[in-house]
């Protein structure tokens, strides 16, 4: 089996994978960081969106072996010192979660969307912009309270 | 899934001997419908050939509108040349999936893929673009060859696809409600040859609407339109949208392409 | 407690850090050393005999450690699956319950079906084997569609030669019968309720462990009622006694009640685990596995007629309605289309007389049981579209006729078996006119119209039965089980507090919700107070939560073993001041002698009373821990008014909800802000099923057509609106707390509010469900059709 190495969450890691090992099973199988989830099996409901080079990326449909030496960050490297990032804080400060298992991906692809459209997001932007993550709890409102208010802290 | 073979190679000579070496290879752009293809069996590939390390992305504007086939959708929806020389074309890209899709997926991938229901086709067909592989040039018109089927031959790879400008174009889709793939996609450009449009979702594969093109012969405007429709007999009909729908949708996402034409 | 954690304060979830930092523990994030991985082998087919089943490749290919059939599971008497509410039928008879062996025994009947199950290292190695796995199928004919099923020539069960589970009946058909003889004018309706896929995010997973040493089987699960798994286990399917079983269902991601049933892949990953030599067996579902065999939800085909007299009053109601069961009666698939049903069809409406008759039947499809509301909003959706089109028909304005048909007086006697007992269905229906400002709607229809658009406007007067419900009356009714509720509390010495309940937290925010109740009564920090649940080795026995019941009947049961704790601090506080028990008083945390500046703060009590050294511990025993169980007088009665506001696309057929206002009763509510997203979540499932979400089952091959994200539309962000949300309070007279339900009135309420103004701006009398571009667009070309 082929070796790969990236930095996941600012650590260097390391480890072994078949070709068809994906990047979401590399991460939570063999990194142990189950934060990052898999919710359907055909690319659509971005429970595994982690940021990959800065980027939200899909990583039940990326291979680890095509991510040798990519830098990737998943919900567990948010936190600084302790401390969430305002995004987190923000969809806990909103209730933009209940069961919370859309909600590290919902979180990543929020901190995308202020990465690519700046603070001042409009709820239609919001709305829109959430179309690859999907939750069964909240209906969105607020979800979209939370990354109103997140991205103006962030 | 299956497993398989994986190569990255660094050049395109090497992906396409690569690619020759094994007859059962396919090659991986972004990857956003190959590996849903793989996770779903519907595709065993006994090797990979990630075009990934060719660092093929990029784009020029001049005469002509060349993107290297490694761009993302991302990149070519928020590139200014594009939006200054096609915003349709930037447009279509930004609506391509989801944000996190189009952080992945590349034109070229797209593009060889031909969906059925994918939105880059139809930018290429309604604007006449010309698809460059490693070996020739092919005009868009002679590239899309049916459902998931195209001119290029086994180990051919894209490079780049090279869009003519035209005077305007829009694009307007209709997302199929789940998927939110184009159910019917309409890519309507007034070009120097006159008026084109392409559509995408309707059929087994991209078409020209040459009754749309014709009407819209009397002038590039929704007016022009009205009462011009596709025939129905040809279109897909599934649980989404029946045949006689979709040739509605047609004329109505034309005439809003139309509309939006910049 | 005036701290700000108490009863009514917004409290921030306290389970929240855990999920937002990645920390959730679900079941699949669970991996046990020398775990081994199973794949199901599922029927192709809607209907066959399972001639032969040759495992013997399977058996050899790489890292494979069992494969396992019916016969296998047969072989060691494990009992099958069963449905815990026995309905009798009209005739007397009782419902003809199919077997529902745990892998299929000689033959399958629908696609998903579990044929077998192999297990192997990984869970590739698994799946490949799966496809190795050869069975030898005769195709038999099915039936998947409800309206056709009965007497169709696909028999699914023996014992259902007609494929009729039951026809059972409520009401007094004699007298709904003369009130539609006097009638000046009778509404008649056909409505179909769509049969719906769950899909809670997280799909279902289990991990079953079999300890050879102990003899003794551990299963994590994904389940809202771990005791109910572990009771059905045990005494069920024999598996083992219950203290030789621990289930286990640690944070669940959702699960809108599809996680209430037992399912035959938690009970094989538990059972098989012996027979790999005690290593566990870990499956986790795939999303195409729960599109398959998930259990789903409503699937309703419905005639309903409506009586009234000549000045408008409701004067009787009609019903008749076949219910998908699917192809095995699932957990408690039979009490949905009765008693969860058709007890709720007087609405919010004082209607003299009701008569309703139900046909569950079998389909070729997967098997249907609660889904979130399960029975109430069928019978709403029933109830508040033949409302609406009386009104329409009687022209006179929707919301006046529902109120002069209104129930005003409480406790109120319907003729279906509930007593409502607190309400004020009128004020609700005032804030919402004025919320949703219906005065203005007129002017941005004629806006809309001026688009080329259709606007309009649809009501929801919902009520519904939930905190379910005194076991002695669902005893009588057929249920297997009681549905009281059980909690214990524990002091610590240090005055911290243990609240081990019975409820289960699958994102309803039990953590901090309990814990505000504790906060209140106890005047404890809220971060003083653990939440413990869903684990059968920590928890006393509990039911669960489903049905809308974790407030009024767990919260109670916690709220009496509060008072209890309460009683014995205040004894040993009065032993400890040396005063009499009479002359404490306890407030804000601090018991205090009446008339005295004496005093004990919570905490000092709860280490007098493990310290145990000043009072009597002959009179009074040391520590502080107690523990009720709460079995309910009544259900509860939430009701509301919603009012849907929809714009339909002229050119393309679009459906856009463009204003959504809910005005709610739940009684006393402890935290707001969760109460709110319990709302927000149930009316966007409500919507999605009025306007997206179809289960389609393929006629011609039997096939799930809507088996993925890529078929079946789940609401996204950008297919809802905000919404508007009002509140008015009865509070429920039941219950200590005041409290009702609030996790189904979303989406008990919104289908027929949203139809009601889907229907409203074609001017038409119905519109299918889900109400999808494509089905809008056709009822536009009806109406150009008949305009020409």
């Amino acid at each position: 089996m082929p070796a790969i190495s990236m930095t996941v969450n600012g650590q260097a890691v390391c480890g072994d994978v078949e070709g068809r090992t994906l990047l979401v099973e590399f991460i939570r199988e063999k990194l142990g960081l189950t934060g990052t989830h898999v919710g359907c099996d055909t690319s659509q409901c971005g429970a595994c969106v982690v940021l990959v080079n800065g980027k939200a990326v899909k990583s039940c449909t990326a291979l680890a072996i095509a991510h040798d030496g990519a830098a990737v960050t998943t919900v567990e490297g948010l936190a600084q010192d302790g401390k969430m990032h305002p995004m987190q804080e923000a969809f806990r400060d909103n209730h933009g979660l209940q069961c919370g298992f859309c909600t590290p991906g919902m979180v990543i692809a929020s901190i995308d969307m202020v990465n690519r459209l700046g603070k001042n997001l409009s709820e239609d932007t919001i709305r829109h912009e959430l179309e690859g993550n999907i939750c069964r709890c909240t209906g969105y409102h607020n979800i979209v309270a939370a990354v109103k208010a997140g991205a103006a802290n962030m | 899934m299956d497993n398989f073979n994986y190569h990255r190679p660094a050049s395109v000579d090497d992906a396409v001997k690569a690619a020759k070496a094994k007859p059962e290879a396919k090659y991986m752009s972004g990857g956003m419908t190959l590996i849903p293809a793989m996770k779903q069996g519907l595709a065993s590939p006994s090797d990979i050939i990630d075009l990934g390390a060719l660092k093929n992305s990029g784009i020029s504007a001049g005469a002509t509108l060349v993107i290297k086939a490694g761009t993302t959708h991302a990149e070519v929806a928020n590139s200014a040349d594009v939006r200054k020389a096609i915003p349709a074309l930037a447009a279509l890209a930004g609506g391509i999936g989801d944000p996190h899709v189009r952080h992945k997926g590349t034109i070229g991938g797209s593009v060889a893929n031909n969906d059925p229901a994918a939105d880059y086709p139809s930018a290429c067909l309604g604007l006449g673009a010309t698809i460059h592989t490693n070996a020739r040039t092919i005009k868009a018109a002679d590239f899309f060859t049916g459902m998931f089927s195209t001119a290029l031959q086994d180990g051919e790879v894209i490079t780049a696809i090279e869009f003519p400008i035209p005077k305007k174009a829009g694009y307007a889709k209709f997302p199929n409600p789940a998927s939110r793939y184009a159910m019917v996609g309409v890519f309507a450009a007034d070009t120097a040859d006159g008026p084109r449009v392409a559509v995408t979702g309707a059929g087994a594969g991209v078409f020209r609407a040459s009754t749309l093109e014709t009407a819209l012969g009397k002038g590039f405007a929704s007016a022009s339109l009205a009462g011009a429709s596709v025939p129905a007999k040809d279109l897909n009909s599934d649980l989404h949208a029946s045949s006689e729908y979709r040739a509605h949708l047609i004329t109505v996402m034309a005439k809003r392409a139309v509309d939006a034409a910049k | 407690m005036d701290n700000g954690t108490g009863i009514g304060a917004r409290v921030k979830r306290k389970e929240d850090h855990r999920f937002l930092t990645g920390k959730g523990n679900y079941t699949d994030d669970i991996n046990l050393p020398k775990q081994t991985y199973a794949y199901f082998v599922r029927s192709p087919h809607a209907h066959a005999t399972i001639n032969k089943i040759d495992t013997s490749a399977a058996k050899k290919m790489p890292g494979v450690v069992g494969v396992f059939t019916g016969e296998d599971v047969a072989a060691t008497k494990l009992g099958g699956l069963i449905c815990g509410w026995m309905i009798h039928s009209k005739d007397g008879s009782p419902m003809k319950a199919g077997p529902h062996p745990i892998l299929a025994l000689g033959k399958v009947r629908y696609v998903g079906d579990h044929v077998a199950v192999v297990i192997a290292e990984t869970r590739d190695q698994a799946k490949a084997a799966a496809a190795a796995v050869d069975v030898d199928y005769g195709v038999l004919p099915h039936v998947v569609d409800v309206a056709e099923a009965m007497g169709h020539k696909a028999q699914i069960h023996d014992v259902a030669p007609d494929n009729r589970v039951f026809n059972w009946s409520i009401g007094d058909e004699a007298a709904t019968d003369a009130a539609f003889k006097r009638a000046a004018h009778v509404t008649k309706v056909d409505l179909v309720n769509n049969r719906l896929i769950p899909n809670a995010m997280e799909p279902r997973a289990a991990i079953g462990y079999y300890d050879t040493g102990a003899d003794h089987y551990t299963l994590y699960t994904t389940s809202q009622n771990p005791h109910v798994a572990r009771l059905v286990i045990s005494a069920f399917h024999g598996l083992a006694p219950e203290h030789k079983l621990r289930v286990i269902a640690p944070d669940v991601g959702g699960g809108f009640g599809s996680k209430i049933f037992i399912y035959a892949e938690e009970v094989v990953c538990v059972w098989a685990s012996k027979f790999v030599g005690g290593r566990p067996v870990k499956w986790t579902g795939e999303r195409s596995e729960s599109f398959l065999a998930d259990a789903h939800g409503r699937d309703h085909v419905t005639h309903a007629e409506l009586a009234t007299d000549a000045g408008g009053k409701i004067i009787g109601f009609k019903v008749h309605t076949k219910a998908a069961m699917g192809a095995y009666l699932s957990t408690f698939a039979s009490c949905v289309p009765t008693y969860l049903y058709a007890t709720l069809l007087s609405g919010q409406y004082n209607i003299p007389a009701i008569y309703a008759e139900v046909d569950a039947i079998y389909t070729n499809t997967a098997p249907v049981d609660a889904y979130r509301g399960a029975g109430r909003p069928e019978a709403t959706y029933v109830v508040e579209r033949i409302v609406e089109t009386a009104a329409r028909e009687l022209k006179m304005d929707p919301a006046e006729f529902r109120r002069k048909n209104f129930v005003s007086s409480f406790p109120h006697q319907t003729p279906v078996i509930m007593c409502y007992d607190a309400g004020d269905y009128a004020a609700a229906l005032d804030k919402a006119l004025e919320i949703a400002d219906v005065k203005g709607f007129a002017s941005r229809k004629a806006a809309s119209a001026a688009k080329g658009n259709f606007r309009g406007l649809g009501y929801s007067a919902y009520i519904e039965a939930c905190g379910i419900a005194p076991s002695a009356a669902i005893g009588s009714l057929g249920a297997g089980v009681g549905l009281w509720e059980s909690a214990e509390v524990r002091v610590n010495p240090v005055g911290t507090v243990e609240i081990l309940t019975g409820s289960h937290s699958h994102g309803q925010g039990h953590e901090t919700t309990f814990a505000q109740l504790v906060s209140d009564r106890l005047g404890v920090d809220i971060n003083n107070v653990a939440i413990v649940h869903g684990d059968t080795d920590k928890v006393q026995f509990g039911m669960g939560t489903y049905g809308s019941r974790s407030g009024a009947v767990g919260m109670t049961a916690i709220s009496k073993a509060l008072d209890k704790v309460e009683a014995k601090a205040k004894r040993i506080a009065a032993a400890v001041m040396e005063s009499s028990v009479d002359d404490i008083e306890f407030k804000n945390g601090t018991f205090t002698v009446k008339g005295t500046d004496k005093k004990m703060a919570f905490g000092e009590v709860a280490l007098s009373a493990y310290v145990a050294h000043k009072f009597n511990s002959a009179e009074i025993e040391p520590g502080l821990k107690e523990s009720a169980f709460h079995d309910p007088s009544n259900f509860v009665f939430p009701a509301g008014v919603h009012i849907a506001e929809v714009e339909i696309d002229g050119d393309t057929g679009v459906t856009s909800v463009v204003n959504y206002t809910a005005v709610d009763d739940f009684g006393n509510v402890i935290n707001p802000m969760i109460v709110e997203g319990q709302v927000h979540g149930g009316i966007t499932q409500g919507i999605g099923q009025a306007l997206a979400e179809g289960c389609v089952y393929d006629k011609e091959s039997g096939q799930l057509l809507t088996g993925s994200y890529m078929d079946y539309q789940m609401p996204r962000a950008s297919d809802v609106p905000s919404y508007k949300l009002g509140f008015t309070c009865t509070p429920c007279p039941s219950n200590p707390l005041g409290m009702k339900g609030c996790g189904e009135a979303g989406a008990i309420a919104s289908p027929a509010a949203v139809m009601n103004a889907v229907t409203d701006a074609l001017g038409v009398v119905d519109v299918p469900m889900p109400a999808t571009p494509h089905v809008v667009w056709q009822q536009l070309q009806h109406l150009k059709k008949a305009a020409e």
